[in-house]
């Protein structure tokens, strides 16, 4: 018997599992996938949001503010990569004037922090040289940051594991259905297992488990979003997170710096039906590219490496939808939650472990740590710290992803972590072994061969991202050959 | 901090040949470094046969190839560090490299051999649309699974590009009881040697579908299936001209991409022809006592050449270490028409040594000829019947025939087609 079964590790579900384990409390968090962090939460644009955007008085708009404020504190215990770099809103007609004006008043009106102004042509060209000519002014958004979202995602699970929270993955949820005592029957393929609380935080399917319980429906449509990514060569091309000022024409599309210092061009929006619809497409990634270069038409196609898609789990409300339903106790919503998500995912997990905790009465947990140490990286190291870091584990003298120069140890200790790696891709995401300019060409053989051995299976059978993605078809003679 | 004659970053074809160069020169304080625990570089996979035709006018294989050099780096003595991975290399020839065993080191040295190789393109720079699923691979990373882990990636396969690594990955697959349904290249052209599209497709009956490109690739767990189609002239696919094989692989064979982080961080120029260093005539990058040779200055067609410009380039660092090499003044080379990816880019007014000049062809020639002129003077011609640009152009121009560039302006190297 659990407190609370939380349904989907994304950085929702992860960051309510690490909340409540401020309440003593027994927590499970089932994850349909291979890995945590494996759908939104992997595949956005990884920019904590000023909070302008968002209508004042809708959940949008009050959990992105709050949402913002906790980023400093969540690079502080939890050793998550966080820069404040800015957020930039571009203007491309001297008639949409009035519309950065509209959104600086939306901004002040939502109780956006930090600096808050509109800049002219001058200071754009100032601050981000690279601006294209047709660009005419900007609203410059001091709150605006950007975040390693799996690191957060990771580094919350890990934090909730060490906690005490139970994680199970590949464990897809098949029914949510209440008992006569008003516990939670949660049915998956791991299991079944009963709570006294349960929180929906399954993203894209969100919905599905919504209207599972409650007779207030709810419409998930995907809204997918293509991206490129840059190499890490046009570092510091651009500084600020650069929007374009929404249009008739659609949303425009963002050139994004990362935390680690490659680019983000993207996302398109289609709605699409299918929500495992992660395919880029032809168009989705011309069109991303053609209106890229309203903002920087020098954007240097060569220097790709690579492009992915990821969908938002866009509500037909508009709104996040969140909290108890009326006619559902003790079921706690996280749905729809789309951009700004991320940013607001922090607060929404703070609010949420709040309000269970309070309808169930959970006791406060004395012994919580709120600190979580990342994977000491090789790459951030200075020489003398890399030294003793070999002296001290002599895989760290292994590089086995040269791009990102990414040692053994730090592979092999992202298996080991609690919630830890368990495929190519979880790998990738907590080390980011293979995301470098070469796209795993190099490190993939060296990570199967790793992962096989310290998840005691065959190579055959490691996996890019869990089920039938297998990286291997065979061996070339047969197994016992090999010895 | 260790010292070192001379430093060689890479023990491939590159590094060998650059270590026997320069101890036959003279050198004795040599070091090679290199990430795996084996000499020999990419050669350690193509187990395939071919190599050495030129130099040693036998068909080795490329262990067999690499393994005559290593025999010669082991008889000299030459000191060899494996598993150690170069971080950087400073202006001034610091070079800071870690490994399991040594910890970090640095390395002053008095000259540096750049033979790091080059890397394959992958999908990502192509911006290949379709599902992100398994099953698509560099040739090069599927031929490192089956020729040196015994792993087989997959066993119905199509193959994007045309490039030498594709084409042995054909027929490599097929021997091991694959089916390669087809090699799919966007250009009209193979980027590849006309004897590998004999031997690897012609073959084994596997279509080489020119002017065609992958448009879709489908599966959400694995590859399932591909969609090819033909391109126009300006490359952009044509609709209505799909056609889906089903398979369970993807390979790639879309470029190689000389391998010069190294490089930029010891401030060597690039130069953009090539993607590797800017060079004068004795392989000297813009630092000097930086010396660059093999796939990480340009890539070739034959490891043959590796092993000469990497000989030279050693003896050529050992003269510098000497101070026997001055940096005379020095004149550009030009590109003419149908000239592409030259090197050197810069030869010496007055060079003490033949000058080798290599190039690729930018398209496919017929009866052409190859003209190198310095300002109005012809010092070489030669006839061709067929020029293309999987194979590299090599000419050599003996000190005699340089005592025109005293007082040129420059050196141009072109191509002459009779009729189009």
């Amino acid at each position: 018997m659990y407190d609370v079964i939380i349904i989907g590790g994304g950085v929702v579900g992860c960051g309510i599992a690490r909340e409540l384990m401020r309440h003593k409390a027994r927590v499970l968090l089932l994850e349909k996938t291979n890995d945590i962090c494996n759908g939104q939460s992997k595949a956005n644009t990884a920019i904590i949001h000023g909070g302008y955007d968002a209508k004042p008085g809708t959940l949008k708009a009050k959990f992105n503010v709050l949402g913002n404020a906790l980023f400093d504190s969540l690079h502080e215990e939890l050793d998550v990569p966080v820069q404040w770099n800015t957020s930039l809103v571009v203007s491309f007609r001297q008639e949409d004037h009035c519309k950065l004006e509209k959104l600086l008043q939306q901004g002040k009106d939502n109780g956006v922090r930090g600096e808050l102004r509109i800049i002219d042509r001058q200071e754009l060209r100032r601050r981000e040289p690279n601006i294209g000519p047709e660009a005419k002014e900007a609203l410059l958004v001091g709150a605006g940051g950007i975040v390693c979202p799996y690191e957060l995602t990771i580094a919350y699970a890990e934090n909730a594991a060490t906690n005490g929270a139970e994680f199970i993955r590949n464990a897809e949820v098949s029914k949510v259905s209440s008992l006569p005592d008003g516990r939670w029957q949660v049915d998956s393929s791991a299991g079944t297992f009963v709570a006294r609380a349960v929180v929906n935080a399954a993203g894209t399917y969100s919905d599905v488990f919504n209207n599972m319980v409650s007779a207030r429906k709810v419409h998930i449509r995907p809204r997918r979003g293509e991206y490129y990514i840059l190499d890490k060569q046009y570092a510091g091309a651009f500084h600020a997170a650069m929007f374009q000022l929404p249009t008739s024409m659609g949303k425009g599309t963002l050139i994004a710096p990362t935390v680690d210092g490659t680019i983000l061009v993207g996302p398109t929006a289609q709605d699409i039906d299918d929500k495992e619809d992660k395919r880029t497409t032809a168009q989705g990634l011309a069109t991303a590219l053609q209106q890229g270069r309203l903002t920087w038409p020098n954007l240097p196609t060569r220097g790709f490496i690579t492009t992915f898609s990821g969908l938002r789990a866009t509500g037909n409300t508009g709104d996040f939808v969140l909290g108890e339903p009326e006619d559902a106790p003790l079921f706690f919503n996280c749905c729809a939650v789309e951009s700004p998500g991320l940013t607001s995912a922090p607060a929404i997990a703070k609010w949420t472990a709040e309000q269970i905790s309070m309808r169930l009465e959970l006791p406060e947990n004395p012994g919580f740590n709120p600190r979580r140490k990342g994977i000491a990286k090789f790459r951030d190291m200075d020489d003398s710290q890399r030294a003793a870091a070999i002296t001290k584990n002599g895989d760290y003298g292994r590089v086995v992803c040269r791009c990102e120069t990414v040692t053994e140890a730090e592979i092999r200790e992202s298996i080991r972590r609690p919630v830890g790696a368990r495929d190519v891709d979880g790998v990738k995401r907590r080390t980011r072994a293979g995301m470098g300019r070469c796209q795993a060409g190099f490190c993939t053989p060296r990570t199967v061969q790793i992962l096989a051995e310290e998840l005691g299976i065959s190579p055959l059978e490691v996996t890019k991202f869990g089920g039938n993605s297998r990286l291997l078809a065979d061996w070339l003679f047969t197994e016992e050959y090999h010895g | 901090m260790d010292r070192v004659d001379i430093l060689i970053i890479g023990g491939g074809p590159a590094g060998l040949a650059a270590a026997i160069g320069a101890y036959e020169a003279g050198a004795r304080d040599i070091l090679v470094l290199d990430r795996e625990q084996e000499l020999g570089g990419i050669l350690k996979q193509c187990i395939h046969n071919g190599f050495g035709l030129h130099t040693f006018q036998e068909e080795l294989t490329g262990p067999e190839y690499a393994h005559r050099f290593i025999k010669k780096v082991r008889a000299y003595g030459i000191p060899c560090q494996g598993e150690t991975m170069v971080l950087s290399i400073s202006p001034k020839k610091v070079v800071t490299c870690v490994s399991h065993d040594h910890g970090l080191q640095h390395i002053q040295a008095k000259a540096v051999l750049l033979c790091m190789g080059c890397r394959e393109r992958p999908r990502g720079s192509l911006a290949t649309p379709g599902e992100r699923c398994p099953g698509v691979y560099t040739a090069g990373t599927a031929q490192r699974f089956t020729n040196l882990e015994g792993l087989m990636p997959g066993k119905e396969v199509v193959i994007l590009g045309s490039g030498d690594i594709g084409l042995i990955m054909a027929r490599r697959m097929t021997l091991l009881g694959a089916k390669v349904h087809a090699c799919v290249e966007l250009m009209p052209y193979s980027s590849g040697l006309k004897r590998n599209i004999v031997q690897c497709l012609d073959d084994y009956g596997i279509p080489l579908l020119l002017s065609h490109t992958v448009v879709d690739i489908q599966g959400r767990d694995h590859v399932t299936g591909v969609t090819v189609a033909k391109v126009d002239t300006n490359l952009q696919p044509i609709p209505g001209t799909e056609q889906t094989f089903p398979c369970d692989t993807l390979l790639l064979s879309v470029g190689l991409i000389p391998e010069n982080e190294l490089s930029k961080m010891a401030g060597v120029t690039l130069y953009p022809g090539t993607s590797g260093a800017l060079v004068d005539e004795t392989l000297m990058t813009s630092v000097p006592g930086i010396f660059a040779c093999g796939n990480v200055l340009h890539v070739h067609d034959l490891v043959d050449f590796v092993s000469e410009e990497a000989e030279t380039a050693g003896k050529n660092a050992w003269a510098y270490v000497q101070g026997e090499l001055t940096q005379a003044e020095r004149i550009i080379v030009e590109t003419g028409f149908g000239v592409g990816a030259l090197v050197p880019q810069l030869v010496s007014r007055e060079p003490l040594q033949p000058v080798r000049l290599m190039f690729r062809p930018r398209n496919v020639y017929r009866n052409a000829r190859i003209i190198v002129e310095a300002g109005e003077q012809r010092l070489y011609e030669k006839k061709a019947m067929i020029l293309a640009p999987g194979e590299m152009v090599n000419v050599v121009l003996p000190v005699e025939k340089l005592s025109a560039l005293k007082n040129a302006e420059s050196l141009t190297v072109r191509i002459e087609v009779s009729q189009a």
